[in-house]
């Protein structure tokens, strides 16, 4: 079994409120030195590929098709031996 | 003519809409469960609003793929007449019938008011019981209605004439205070606020009714 380890993020080119509202909470309990926050999904996949190319190849296939939408966000894959 | 309202699990506001077509514009409508994989011979398909799949992953990305979608892509392909109004425009956006994607309002706020939009393109099947630059009063409800494309996106909406509402006091940050657009072949609309909502003198506002009886006036049309 594998883990593919997903993280998908709001691209850098679009504004991401729920961030700008953490980052304005942070600094009011006195953290004044955040220069930026940004939030975004962390999704876990068991996979039963037979080895870790697969793995990994499927696991973006499933990025692409569904887990992330191209036009708002990225993605970035690692799989882990599990 | 026969009208067909997808209902998917979550779905909220199907009732409404079938309501409005049957009791109100007194046309043939039916629901349509989103498991089916045809459309049973309808000729204009409404993707009502609501939370489907309670908007897990993303508004509308869940549903996209629902049996019933792959039979809406292509009768929309071939010219059928689709409205997707709030969590249905983000289906549509989702399945790709439309341009662009919804991100969380600018506030964070989940906006539930009346909504006052200016009517920027007629040519539609949809709007074209309006005059150009009408103000309208349809309300909102929505948690992401934050309208997004990219630049050369918005160029291609605006040279296509394809952006059906804006708002006049635009309440989630949408660019280009868009509340509703069109597809570049016109037969696709999206829109984030509820003519259902307001097609009745009850519900004190009747300016949602002209998109329902436009597209009777265009389904007559098409015999």
């Amino acid at each position: 079994m594998y883990e593919a380890q997903v993280r998908v993020t709001l691209k850098r080119t679009v504004a991401d409120p729920q961030g700008l509202t953490v980052k304005h909470a942070l600094e009011s309990l006195g953290f004044n030195d955040i220069a930026g926050v940004r939030m975004g999904k962390f999704i876990t996949l068991q996979l039963k590929a037979k080895d870790q190319a697969k793995a990994e190849a499927e696991a973006k296939d499933m990025c692409a098709k569904l887990l992330a939408n191209p036009i708002i966000e990225d993605y970035a894959v690692e799989v882990i031996k599990s | 003519m026969k009208f067909g309202v997808v209902v998917f699990p979550g779905s909220n506001c199907d009732q409404d809409c079938h309501h409005v077509i049957e009791n109100v514009i007194r046309q043939p409508v039916e629901y349509i469960w989103h498991k089916s994989k045809k459309l049973d011979g309808v000729d204009c398909v409404v993707i009502p609003g609501g939370f489907s799949y309670g908007d897990y992953l993303r508004c509308g990305a869940i549903a996209r793929f629902s049996p019933i979608m792959d039979a809406v892509i292509k009768f929309a392909n071939s010219g059928g007449l689709v409205i997707g109004i709030c969590n249905g425009f983000q289906v549509l956006l989702e399945a790709g019938l439309l341009p662009g994607a919804m991100l969380r309002n600018k506030d964070l706020h989940f906006i539930c008011k009346f909504v006052e939009l200016e009517v920027a393109s007629t040519g539609t099947p949809f709007s074209s019981g309006y005059k150009k630059g009408q103000k309208i009063r349809i309300p909102v409800a929505h948690n992401e209605g934050n309208y997004y494309i990219d630049d050369k996106g918005l160029a291609e909406l605006k040279k296509n004439d394809q952006i059906v509402f804006r708002y006049t006091d635009n309440p989630n940050g949408a660019v280009a205070d868009i509340a509703g657009i069109v597809n570049k072949e016109r037969n696709v609309l999206g829109m984030m606020p509820h003519p259902e909502r307001s097609s009745e003198a009850e519900l004190t506002s009747q300016d949602g009714l002209p998109i329902f009886q436009a597209i009777v006036e265009r389904l007559k049309k098409n015999g």
